[in-house]
């Protein structure tokens, strides 16, 4: 197993983020996490990058206990987060963006800024090199926090909401990338509210309500979970929805 | 390293070395040692406050160490002058890492490290004041012994060009730090350090890299000081006037530039002398011209005055590489 966390919890103060919460992501996989708005995604994603340590539990990476580990030593490891809030570095331009995260690999700036161009290319930033990260568009942001991640050459790649705020067709073109950067070898797992986006990638997926796991499974049956469908919609909705089914039939 | 970055270091290092060649006048000698000596300690804060920006109000530190280590060798021990030069590096170096272990590690940023640098600093004036191994009020008094072995001088002409060569020094070693990957992770650290964080920078050690490098320059300007004027105080080597110095040169010439620190002195002393010689001998009129420019650049220009050619003249900008 790649990456798997084992009952994590999160506390701030009085609060319970994370509840518990047990995963596993295989590796070679595209794995969801899913869950309504304040279910605590964002919160164990920042626990299993190494940014929050956790109350409780244990972040294992191949097998081994990495609770204690930094943020920069997890991404030596080869685990790299992109932020649900882009965060780019503003004064500076698209390839020296993508530049820092690839000096991870490459100590040398030649080999280095060779490896950042050939990164840009592949999500689709050829053309914006030169330009301000401050001044992309919301779907260039995007990219270059995803191309960023990826200039670490990292074996787990944890993206979170990169398709957040971004249009049909600006979906359609990111979801062939990430589809791609797995076919190369790097296992992905991703918190995604675009539900296109999970059935169409995703193979397996969890469901945080609440800070728990309240579900987990292939995004189909997932999706018709009973708990599942409650955790969204309310208590009593999966039986409406059941009888309103029922009464079509 | 591609060399066409170096051509403007060694072009500006060059046209201010001929200088003593075409003139003999003393008083230029005089201001632009002055000069020399606080671009130094501006290159100094140049690479934690504007490359790495972790601004700092407390440089007077570093400069105040320098000057101690080296004129306290000197007086008690009769250490020679280079090798309490080198020392003094090692403890300017060992106070950047002191202070900064101690304060980016409980993770004060912003004007909170600021207030904790000028703490420190002000600490060792008073301290620097008190004891009697520093002389205390009365200061420490070096022996005129003129010769390169003693790191001093009777021609200004030959200061000049010895300040000149550490400042050249300085400028290398800025420029070979903005193409590397150490510069990069500056840059990153000033900008998001989280970004930074989740691209595999170690954030803390990049920092106390830093802070020592710039204390180490900083505290050899207090050296070439001490070794210019054989005479420090406590309110000369860790005065809040060397803290102002070393952050305005910056803020002046182009922030986290190579060239920003010596552009930014010149700049601003040269105005400065220019006032007093149509102003006269009004006290403190200089320093009124630097809060005029120091506005100046906040409200019209934040890049300093690298920032003005790159927005005016990109070609040049980009030739010379700021």
């Amino acid at each position: 197993m790649m990456l798997s966390t084992q009952t994590i919890t999160m506390r701030f103060g009085g609060l319970t983020a994370v509840d518990q919460a047990s995963l596993r992501v295989r590796e070679g996989s595209i794995t969801g996490l899913i869950g309504p708005n304040g279910a605590g995604k964002t919160t164990l994603f920042a626990v299993i990058a190494g940014f929050l340590q956790p109350t409780g539990g244990q972040v294992l990476w191949q097998g081994r206990d990495i609770t204690g580990l930094k943020p920069h030593q997890r991404a030596q490891l080869g685990i790299a987060r992109t932020f649900q809030i882009v965060q780019p570095f503003q004064g500076l331009n698209v390839l020296e963006n993508i530049t820092i995260g690839s000096y991870l690999r490459h100590p040398k700036t030649d080999e280095a800024i060779a490896k950042a161009r050939a990164v840009a290319e592949r999500v689709g930033l050829g053309r914006e090199l030169e330009q301000q990260a401050s001044s992309l568009t919301v779907a260039g942001r995007k990219r270059l926090e995803l191309a960023r991640a990826l200039a670490t050459e990292p074996k787990l790649l944890l993206l979170d909401e990169v398709l957040a705020g971004l249009n049909p067709s600006e979906i359609r073109d990111i979801i062939p990338v990430i589809r791609a950067i797995r076919d190369d070898g790097v296992t992905i797992f991703m918190i995604e509210h675009v539900m296109q986006a999970v059935m169409n990638l995703c193979e397996e997926v969890y469901v945080l309500a609440q800070g728990q796991m309240i579900a987990e499974g292939t995004p189909a049956s997932v999706c018709n979970d009973p708990a599942v469908i409650e955790a969204y919609l309310g208590k009593g909705a999966a039986t409406r929805i059941a009888n309103l089914g029922g009464a079509h039939a | 390293m591609r060399i066409n970055g170096y051509i403007p270091i060694i072009l500006v290092t060059a046209a201010l070395a001929v200088v003593p060649l075409v003139s003999s006048s003393n008083t230029l000698f005089n201001f632009m040692v002055m000069s020399l000596i606080i671009t130094l300690a501006a290159q100094g804060w140049n690479i934690l406050g504007g490359v790495a920006g972790q601004t700092s109000f407390g440089h007077a530190l570093f400069f105040g160490v320098g000057c101690y280590t080296a004129a306290m060798l000197q007086f008690h021990f009769g250490v020679n002058a280079w090798v309490a030069f080198f020392l003094a590096l090692l403890a300017g170096a060992a106070a950047g890492f002191i202070l900064g272990f101690l304060s980016f590690r409980a993770g004060l940023r912003g004007s909170y490290f600021a207030l904790i640098t000028l703490a420190f600093a002000e600490l060792m004036r008073i301290l620097a004041n008190a004891s009697e191994w520093t002389g205390g009020a009365a200061g420490l008094l070096l022996k005129l012994d003129p010769g390169l072995a003693n790191m001093q001088f009777e021609s200004r002409a030959s200061f000049l060009w010895l300040a000149l060569a550490f400042v050249f020094v300085g400028l290398v070693i800025s420029r070979a730090i903005a193409g590397s990957r150490f510069g990069a992770h500056l840059v990153a650290v000033r900008e998001n350090e989280d970004a930074a964080r989740a691209l595999g920078v170690d954030v803390l050690s990049v920092k106390l890299k830093a802070i020592s490098l710039s204390g180490a320059m900083t505290a050899a300007a207090g050296v070439l000081y001490v070794q210019n004027f054989l005479y420090i105080d406590a309110n000369i080597g860790f005065g809040v006037w060397i803290s102002v110095e070393a952050l305005l040169a910056p803020l002046v010439g182009g922030r986290g530039l190579v060239l920003g620190p010596l552009i930014g002195t010149f700049t601003l002393h040269g105005l400065g002398e220019l006032t007093k010689s149509f102003a006269g001998r009004i006290p403190g009129i200089d320093l009124m011209v630097f809060a005029v420019v120091l506005i100046g650049v906040v409200a019209f220009a934040s890049g300093g005055v690298l920032g003005l050619l790159r927005r005016f003249a990109p070609r040049l900008a980009r030739r010379i590489a700021v």
